[in-house]
This record gives structure tokens, sequence and C-alpha cells, in this order.
């Protein structure tokens, strides 16, 4: 859909003073009038056609027996075979079970605290506490995965790291938080560390537009603060509470790939090993590159992922009126 | 009562935010030995300086942090020149096909095709081990060219353009001379998110490079990080070397870290109220 189909006949522009009869002539002046907004909207368009709609046109070598001489459109059709080989690999539960695992944990750890933390800020009087605690909390939102994967190695290696260091100091074990046992909790409590500061954000903005009026009758009528925030500000902010956890829900799948990647040695793959990264190792790290194979695994993990975004859209539809289509 | 154990509570959790930072920091300019021995808790033990200067020393260091510069200059700039075309375009009611072409961005950001279809075009191009694949993969993201186009809605009045398209003045001139200017605040936003997003990013270059020569300074970082310790072998079993070496080579790596951090920790404050807003439009996706 580029510029140039758009692009009216010559004389198109007569049309213009012949009142429109039907539709036809109507979207033709509405093009000869606009084709120049086709022009701007091109650059992008034919980025998304190249670099977006164009793998989603390549995906078909997860139904074919892609060979890099036959190229996409060459190489021979093999139907479901590898999406077959995939769910019947004995790789498939553990993958599922880790991604499942690993993501229900974070989603349930991580939902309710940026909610907490939303609702004790909102409390707190002093603007300039509130704005200082806003700053330093949002700023690991903008550290790149690669920095927090390498602060968590540096500061809980089993040998050198101070956290280490304090537990042994302290007459305990140190503990290899990268190892089997604490794999997913350093993952989603690294998570929150990163995240739940910049999380908040929405809350405050929904506990904002309560009406102040609630609070000041409530105290007037002897209503202690944490009263006030149980019966005020939390159904205050329910809706938004709903339509993220749903949505959080629907995007369960897709997240934390390059951090889980990071993450990932050769002692913690039977935890650590999702979806995402079983994919991209069967194409990109093994001996033999299976590109057909991987690229069914990520067809599979994509259709899901948007199974459960539709379903997740649809019930936050249904419970708080909010929803993205 | 209650408001004491807020504040404790708030207090602490800022700490345990600001502690790591504070300590990665201290950590990359104390000396080696009180690192090792553990004597670095807050701030810096034993002053030195030293692995900044390893790391401007390093050949390989100081190309990642100039490619990264280049990959962050050069992401900001696509990404925000596209995304600036397409917001605009989306913002006016009277494009044709508008409700279309939205699901022509839209689909494929719901339904990603993964990173292999996504390898095998970039491959197809011949775009492999080039500048182009860091910086065109992903280039664009379509929340922000949502929330640009929010932008134009609630700032360009509708009456502005009807006004300027009786003296004649076509899309083009509209959009150059009159929505541009305008445009300031948004093209600061743009400019940061994807300049902070190519400065952070790493898999691409991981995926599409293989000449070391372009590496991006956040995936020389990861290489550095995943190596374990110096190799004893490297310096033939003497302890004392491998020991001085390994505090170095920690040191260097809290210096690495630092420096990977720093930018987006000076950009982020400036534009944290517009973050703020984009957070929200955002987040509702």
């Amino acid at each position: 859909m580029t510029a140039v189909d758009m692009r009216p006949a010559p004389g198109a522009t007569e049309k213009v003073i012949t009142p429109p009869l039907n539709p036809r002539p109507s979207l033709k002046r509405r093009l000869a009038k606009s084709w120049r907004l086709y022009v701007l909207l091109a650059p992008p368009a034919i980025y998304t056609l190249v670099f977006l709609w164009g793998p989603l046109w390549g995906l078909q070598i997860a139904f074919k027996d892609f060979s890099v001489a036959l190229g996409i459109t060459g190489s021979p059709w093999a139907g479901l075979k590898y999406l077959e080989q995939f769910v019947t690999s004995f790789q498939f539960w553990t993958v599922i079970k880790n991604s499942v695992i690993l993501n229900v944990y974070e989603l349930i750890a991580l939902f309710p605290l940026p909610i907490i933390l939303a609702l004790l800020l909102n409390a707190v009087r002093s603007s300039r506490f509130r704005k200082s605690v806003q700053l330093i909390t949002y700023a690991p939102h903008f550290i790149s995965t690669v920095v927090v994967v390498g602060i968590i190695i540096m500061l809980f290696s089993p040998d050198s790291g101070i956290v280490n260091q304090a537990i042994v100091a302290l007459g305990g074990e140190a503990v290899d938080f990268l190892g089997v046992d604490m794999f997913r909790h350093t993952y989603v409590w690294s998570g929150a560390w990163q995240t739940l500061g910049y999380s908040a954000i929405i809350y405050l903005a929904a506990l904002a537009g309560i009406d102040p009026e609630l609070h000041e009758a409530a105290k007037v009528d002897g209503a202690s603060i944490v009263r006030r925030i149980w019966h005020i500000d939390v159904p205050g902010i329910m809706p938004v509470m709903i339509t993220l956890l749903i949505l959080n829900m629907g995007s369960m799948l897709s997240v934390g790939f390059e951090k889980v990647l990071l993450m990932q040695n050769a002692l913690n793959l039977s935890v650590s090993e999702v979806i995402d990264t079983y994919s991209y190792r069967v194409a990109f790290a093994s001996s033999i590159p299976q590109y057909s194979y991987a690229s069914a695994i990520g067809l599979f993990k994509s259709v899901i992922a948007l199974g459960m975004l539709l379903l997740a859209n649809w019930l936050a539809r249904r419970v708080s009126n909010q929803s993205l289509f | 009562m209650f408001m004491v154990t807020t504040y404790i509570l708030l207090v602490g959790f800022t700490l345990s935010v600001l502690y790591p930072l504070i300590f990665v920091l201290s950590a990359s300019v104390s000396s080696g030995d009180a690192l090792s021995s553990g004597e670095v808790r807050l701030w810096p033990v034993g002053f030195n300086g030293g692995a900044y200067q390893a790391i401007l020393d390093s050949p390989q260091l100081v190309r990642g942090f100039l490619n990264s510069v280049l990959y962050t200059v050069g992401g900001a700039t696509i990404g925000t020149g596209l995304t600036l075309l397409a917001g605009y375009a989306m913002s006016r009611d009277d494009l044709p096909f508008r409700r279309w072409v939205m699901f022509f961005f839209l689909i494929p950001t719901l339904f990603s095709a993964g990173i292999i279809p996504t390898y095998m075009i970039v491959n197809s191009l011949g775009l492999l081990d080039s500048v182009w694949a860091v910086l065109l993969p992903g280039a664009m993201n379509v929340f922000n060219m949502i929330i640009t186009m929010t932008f134009y809605r609630m700032s360009v009045p509708k009456e502005m353009l009807e006004a300027t398209q009786v003296d004649g003045a076509t899309d083009f001139t509209f959009f150059f001379k009159i929505a541009l200017p305008l445009s300031k605040p948004i093209i600061a936003v743009n400019l940061l998110f994807y300049g902070i997003a190519q400065w952070n990013s790493w898999f691409n270059a991981l995926l599409y490079l293989s000449n070391a020569d372009l590496f991006p300074l956040q995936l020389v970082l990861r290489e550095i990080l995943t190596q374990s310790e110096v190799n004893p072998a490297d310096i033939g079993g003497n302890v004392a070397e491998l020991l001085r070496r390994k505090e170095l080579f920690d040191k260097l790596k809290y210096a690495l870290i630092v420096v990977a951090m720093i930018p987006p920790m000076i950009a982020y404050p400036f534009v944290q109220k517009h973050f703020v807003k984009g957070a929200l439009i955002g987040s509702l996706k």
C-alpha cells in the first residue's frame, strides 16, 4: 500500500466540481485531495511492509523443509511436520512448564506490589519526598537488560559477590543465585527491582483522579487513613487494576526473552529454557541450524500469545469496559 | 503510626533500588584489594580510577562505545522520522482508508513472526553484518506512533489546517511548515525514547553481526560478563598474578556497567514527565 497506488489519475481533480451522486466519486475526490498524506505515510509504510509483514510472509517456512539453497519460496512444503515435531519432542513439556511457571510467578508476585507502592506514595503529603522517591525508583526502568543481568552476576556471584560475602560473614552458606534452585526467584525479584517504580505510574494517575472531597468527608466522619485507603482509594483504582491484570495475563508469554537468555547458563538450563530461548537455540546455537523447526516453535508461541491477548481483551471489555480493540 | 510505617517502607524501597547502583559505582573506583576482600560496602575504598583508564586503553571497548553512540544517534533519527510521518498522517481524520492503514500497522505488532523469519528477511536483503541490521529491524515502534498521533490530534487544531488550506497550502506545506515546528515536545520524546532503546539494545547486534568491529557496547559488555573468570592457563598458573588479574577484571566489569548505564540515567530525568504520559497511553496497549 504505497503512495503510488493511491495517486489519482490525472484530471481527477476536475471531478471535484461535480457533486458526488454515489460514494465512488467522493472517494476519488478524497484521494485526489489527500494523496500527499500517503506520500508522507510511504516511508513508515514501506518499513512496516518490509520488516514486519515480510517476516510474516517468511513464516511459511514453518510449514516447509527450508533449505538455504532453495530459498523461502523454493523450498518444498512439509505440512505440519515441524509443529508436530515440537509438540511431540521430549523438550516440549519442560519448555512449556518453564515458560508458564516463570510468567505466572512473575505475574502473581509483581502485580500487587506497584499497587501497594502507589497507595503508599499517594498517602504521603510532602510532594518533594514523593517526587524524590519516584525519580529514584523509575531509574532502573531505563537501564538495559545487559546491565541489570550484569549487576546480578556481579553482586550475587557465589564466590566474590557482595551478597554472598555478607551471607558468609553472617554465618550462612554461599548461595548460587543463578543455580537451578534460585533462578526463578532471582529472575522475578530482579524484575521487581527494575520495574516496580515505573509500574506504579498508572495507579498514581488513577489515584490522582479520585475526588479529594471523598477523603475530606470521610475525615470529618472520623475515618482513619487506613480505612480511607481501603474504602476510597482501592475501589477508586479497581477498574484500572482489573484491566491491567487481564492485559498482563494477555501478554504473559511475550515478555522476558532477552533477560532469560542473558541469565541462562549450562547449569540452570533445566529451569531456564523457555519457548523463545529454545527456538533461538534450535536456530542459532546448534551445529546444524534448523530454521523451519525453529520457526514452527516461534509460530506456536505467537498463536498462543495472540489467543491469550484476544481472550484477555474480551475479558477486559466484559469486566471493566476497557479494551484495545 | 500508619504514616510512620509508610515512610519506613518507602524509604526502605528507595534505598534498595539505589543501593546496587551506588555499589557498582563505588566498586568501579575502589582499589582491587578492597573490592576482593569485601571492604567495599557502600562508598569507595582506596580510590583508584584504573578500571576507567583500562577501558580507555582498550581499542575494543572504545570502539564499542563509539558504535553505540552511532547506533543511538542513527536509531533515534530514523525512528523519530518514521514515527512523525506516520503519526501525523494517521492523525488526520480525512486520510482515506485510515482504519485499514491502522490495521496494517497494528497486525504485525500483535502477531509477530518471531526471530527466525525476521532474520531471514534481514539476511535476504543482504543487511547481515552491516550497520543497517542494527538500525532498521525494529526501527519504528507502533505505540510511539500512536502516542505521536494522539499528540497531533490534541495540539494541532483542525481550524489551523482549514485556514491554511483556504490559503492554498498543501498537506506537505502544512506538515513541514506548521505541524513540525509545533512538534518540538513530541520530537524530543521520540528522540529520547528511541535513543535510550537503541543504546540499551544488544539482541539485534548479537543476531545479525559477526564482525566484532561493529559491536555496540552492550554486546561487548555481555561478552565480557559471560566470560568466565580469567583463564589460569593464560598466565602460567601464577597464583598472585591470577588474583591481581581477577581483581582488575572484576573492577573492569563494574566500570563497564557504569559506562553502559550512565547515558540513559542522564537522559531520563529530562523526559521523565513525557515518559510518564507515554507510559499511561502505552500501558493501556
